[in-house]
Formats: structure tokens, C-alpha cells, sequence
């Protein structure tokens, strides 16, 4: 692991975000390596959507420096980030209402190839097979999280930001979003990850990054999570 | 003659006709406005005077450069639809962050400017537009007299609806407008260039009023006012079908024009303020309009 850190495949450096005037970024310095599954922890309100929001450029009031593949992403327009390679599942999910379950999952445009087939993902998310012509927001809130993964993997994107994914999910769904995850990582997706359930992220993370008022405090290795745990919980109080 | 409640056949399905002409008019431009509402949030002052533009286009064409009906019922939409996307970009793209009332405000600037600057070249008198050989004359059906041009403007604007909702809600371009309708930073953030899309919407309204200004061309009387006139009525439309309902724009459209021919026959007096008594009752009842989503 230490020498694919050696060079990122993003890095971000004193990133700094504002939602209008309020201050919600206060320099985040972080980087993701090609292949890692990195996850970030934290209590609510410290800003790690806002993180990802703002790696992604849907903030646009930021400052700092953000390279992804070598390239800046602060100076790009926000339908530029996907093709760059990076790919996001929102915390609320996104799934369209007017558009079928097929419509959603064909949506995004693919940006490089390598992206998985319909019917690779179709394997994968077998329900949603059974329902491709349903309205999107019919399906279960699990089926709506898995739509919201799957439709990132036509894509060909390198980076996955997951926001939240086992976020109100019953024990079973949760279970599965995490065999999907591991099966990405295999693949070599590299991911990005923000969660609250610690139990799910052991499973996949290569690394933990803990986010106080806005900046990162600590940042450790998975293999140290469990001596963690109770000082984790006392700060993030889950 | 045979008579339904009193009145002749002849003279009901006369207005029912007028009606149904109006009706497909209302339903095109209501349509074109649903689908800028929908997406850029502006409400289209504008749209009636680029309906205008759509028939002085279509005038000039044949009274300068000799370019007839047919031709011009493309370049006419083509021409009125590039000239929305130069306006949505060099001008309406600007106001999107600020209150949507600058929208709105904005053009209506700009139909008033455009409406002014046409009276200023040709008056305030209509010009008229031969309907094309093809069409011109009529078919007697029996039961009544039809005017071939207007049964013409019927068959089309049906297809134009139609084909425009198939196009929203059946194809690739359609789903982007669809989900960028709901939700446009998503949209942008899977990397669909939604400024584009914006631009390329406005654009296909404006073609379409401009369509329905060529259409209404050797109907109505070609004049810089035929827009206003208009438009007041397609807007109550836009309000009983539902704000941003691209289906409730189209039937309501249809509708909308059969009740004001209907009320021409049974009580002339309220024709002209019929539409906008289904409008305060819809607001009333179902303030979303008959098809629009409850907020």
C-alpha cells in the first residue's frame, strides 16, 4: 500500500469551502491512492459531504488545490469533473422520478472506456433488472442506493465518491452494498468513501481519514481501526 | 336543419372548428412554454412576440427573396429558434442565479422591444399571407364547409405535439431535459453539459412559437400586435394545464380552444373571458393546474 501512495491518484490540498458566507471547509488536505478504498468519518455537520460535494465542483465557492489523474480540477466546469473520471453517488441519491429505472441507469454519459456492460451491472443488481421499467423513485430506498451506484459503472469513471450508502438501509441491503463495493474494489475502482457505520467501512477500507470542524484531524491505517474503536466512537459519539 | 339544443348543426360544428384552430395555436405555444418553464425556470414573456417573429419571418421571406410557404415552414422555426438561443445565451443565461423575476422582466423587455421595433417598420395594420396553392380551397364534408388550410393547421399541430412529447419523454435528449428539470446540478455533475442543454431548450421553444407563427400566418393577419393578442390567453392555458406539464399544455391547449368555440355558440357575450373563468375556478379548486404536481 505504501508505494501505490507514492502517486495519488487524487490529491487535495487545503481545500477550503464556503456555502455562502459560512465557512464549512477549513483546509482538507487528503489523497487517494489508484485502487485504494479510502473512508471518511466524522460527526454530522463536520463536512465531509461537503468535501466530496466540493471534490466534485458542485461547490463552486472553494479555494485551495485539488489534481485528479494529473489533472486540476479547480479550473473545471462541473460537466467537465465526470469526464475527468470521477463519479458521484449523492447522500440523497439523485434518482430521477420521471425517468424509468432504465432511463437512470443509461443517464450519466460515459467518459472513458472500461466501464462495466448492462448486463455485467444487471449481474450485479439483479433487482434492478426485474425492474428497469418502473419509475426510479418507485423502487425501495435499497434499490434507489443500488440504482445510484450502478448507473456510475457504465461510466468507465475511475473514482467512485459514495456519500452516506448504507445511510436508513436495513441490515441484508447493507449487506449487499458491501459485497458490491469489495467486488468494485477487486476490479480496481478506487473509492471514496463517507460513513458513519464503521462495521461497513472495516470491511472495505484500506484507510480512515477523521474529520473535526472542517479540517481532517487524524488519518490511520485500517489495520488500527479496532484499537480505535473506543476513542472513535467517543468523538464521533455512534 | 337539424338542431342541437336550438342551434343548428351547421353553425356548432362551424365554431367548434374555430375553436379547434385556436386550440392547436394555444396548444403549440403553451407547449413551447411548459418546456422553458419546466427547465430554465423563466416564464417566457416573450413567447408571443417570437410567435409573431415566426409569421413576419415567414412574410418577409415570400415578399423579398420569393421563398414560399413550404420553405418557410422550416427556416421560419429555424430562424425564430437561433435567434432564442443567442438571446438565452448572450442574455437569460446571466439572470439564472439572481431572482427568477429578472427573467421574466427580461423578456418581457424584449417582447416589448421587438414588438415595438416591428410596428415601427410596418404599422399596426395586419399584412396578409396567402395560404399555398396546395391548400388553398376547401372540402365540403358533408355537414360543413372545410377549409383546407385549416384542416391543414388541425393535422399538423396535432403531429407537432405529438412528436414534440415523444421526443421528451422517449428519447436520449429528452431524458437529460427531464432529469435536468429535476435536478440540474446532478445532471451536470454526470457530466451532461447542462448550460448547453438550457440553451438548446430555449432554442426549441422559440422554434416552436416561431412554427406556430408561420401556421397562424395565412390565418390571422400578420401583424407585430397577432403575439400580445395572443399570448394572454396562452399563459391561462399554461396555468389550468399546470406549470411545467407538458402533457397538461397540450390537452389543455386543445381543450381550452373547444370551450371557447362551444361558449361562442351557446353565449357569444363570454367568449372572450370563458378561459379566464376556467382559470380562476382551477385556481381555486386545484391550484396546480389540472395536470401539474401538487407542490
Amino acid at each position: 500500500m505504501t508505494d501505490n501512495r507514492a502517486k495519488p491518484l487524487l490529491s487535495v490540498r487545503d481545500l477550503h469551502a464556503w456555502y455562502g458566507e459560512s465557512h464549512a471547509l477549513h483546509g482538507v488536505s487528503l489523497d487517494v491512492a489508484e485502487g485504494e478504498t479510502v473512508t471518511l468519518l466524522g460527526r454530522n455537520g463536520v463536512g465531509k459531504t461537503t468535501t466530496l460535494r466540493a471534490i466534485m465542483g458542485i461547490i463552486r465557492k472553494r479555494k485551495g488545490a485539488i489534481a485528479f489523474d494529473g489533472r486540476d480540477l479547480m479550473q473545471m466546469p462541473l460537466h467537465r469533473t465526470a469526464h475527468a473520471g470521477l463519479g458521484f453517488v449523492p447522500e440523497e441519491r439523485g434518482i430521477f422520478a420521471t425517468l424509468s429505472v432504465d432511463e437512470n441507469l443509461l443517464l450519466p454519459p460515459i467518459v472513458s472506456p472500461g466501464g462495466m456492460g448492462v448486463e455485467e451491472i444487471f449481474d450485479l443488481f439483479p433487482n434492478l433488472k426485474e425492474r428497469r421499467n418502473s419509475q426510479g423513485t418507485k423502487l425501495s430506498g435499497g434499490e434507489q442506493q443500488m440504482l445510484a451506484i450502478a448507473r456510475m459503472l457504465r461510466t468507465g469513471v475511475k473514482l467512485l465518491l459514495l456519500d452516506e450508502p448504507t445511510e436508513g438501509l436495513a441490515p441484508v441491503i447493507v449487506e449487499r452494498i458491501g459485497e458490491v463495493l469489495a467486488t468494485l474494489k477487486a476490479r480496481g475502482m478506487t473509492i471514496l468513501l463517507v460513513e458513519q457505520n464503521f462495521r461497513f467501512a472495516s470491511r472495505i477500507a484500506d484507510r480512515f481519514y477523521l474529520m473535526e470542524h472542517g479540517r481532517i484531524a487524524t488519518e490511520f491505517p485500517a489495520a488500527e481501526l479496532e484499537e480505535r474503536m473506543e476513542v472513535l466512537h467517543e468523538v464521533i459519539g455512534v | 336543419m337539424t338542431m342541437i339544443f336550438g342551434i343548428p348543426i351547421q353553425a356548432l360544428l362551424g365554431q367548434l372548428l374555430v375553436g379547434l384552430i385556436n386550440g392547436s395555436f394555444y396548444a403549440m405555444l403553451s407547449l413551447g412554454l411548459a418546456i422553458i418553464f419546466g427547465l430554465l425556470r423563466v416564464i417566457n414573456f416573450a413567447h408571443g412576440a417570437q410567435y409573431m417573429l415566426g409569421a413576419f419571418v415567414g412574410y418577409l421571406l415570400l415578399a423579398h427573396l420569393g421563398i414560399g410557404y413550404w420553405p418557410a415552414l422550416i427556416l421560419a422555426p429555424l430562424i425564430v429558434g437561433l435567434f432564442g438561443m443567442v438571446v438565452e445565451k448572450l442574455a437569460l443565461s446571466r439572470l439564472y442565479d439572481v431572482d427568477p423575476l429578472y427573467g421574466l422582466l427580461f423578456t418581457f423587455g424584449l417582447a416589448l422591444v421587438l414588438e415595438g421595433a416591428f410596428r415601427y417598420f410596418f404599422g399596426v395594420s395586419g399584412q396578409s399571407y396567402t395560404p399555398p396553392p396546395q391548400l388553398s380551397g376547401g372540402t365540403n364534408l358533408g355537414f360543413m364547409f372545410l377549409p383546407n388550410y385549416r384542416g391543414w393547421v388541425v393535422v399538423a399541430s396535432l403531429v407537432i405535439c405529438l412528436g414534440t412529447w415523444l421526443l421528451i419523454e422517449k428519447t436520449k435528449l429528452g431524458a437529460y431535459l427531464r432529469a435536468a428539470t429535476e435536478n440540474p446540478t446532478l445532471v451536470q455533475a454526470f457530466g451532461v453539459n447542462v448550460p448547453l442543454l438550457l440553451t438548446l431548450t430555449y432554442g426549441i421553444g422559440s422554434a416552436l412559437a416561431g412554427l406556430a407563427g408561420i401556421m397562424a400566418a395565412p390565418v390571422y393577419q400578420v401583424s407585430p400586435l397577432m403575439g400580445s393578442n395572443l399570448i394572454i390567453v396562452v399563459f391561462a392555458v399554461v396555468v389550468v394545464g399546470g406549470m411545467g406539464s407538458i402533457l397538461g399544455a397540450i390537452v389543455t391547449g386543445y381543450m381550452l380552444g373547444l370551450a371557447e368555440g362551444l361558449t361562442k355558440v351557446f353565449y357569444p357575450e363570454a367568449s372572450n373571458i370563458v378561459i379566464f373563468v376556467i382559470m380562476a375556478i382551477v385556481l381555486l379548486v386545484r391550484p396546480a393546474g389540472l395536470f401539474g404536481k401538487d407542490a
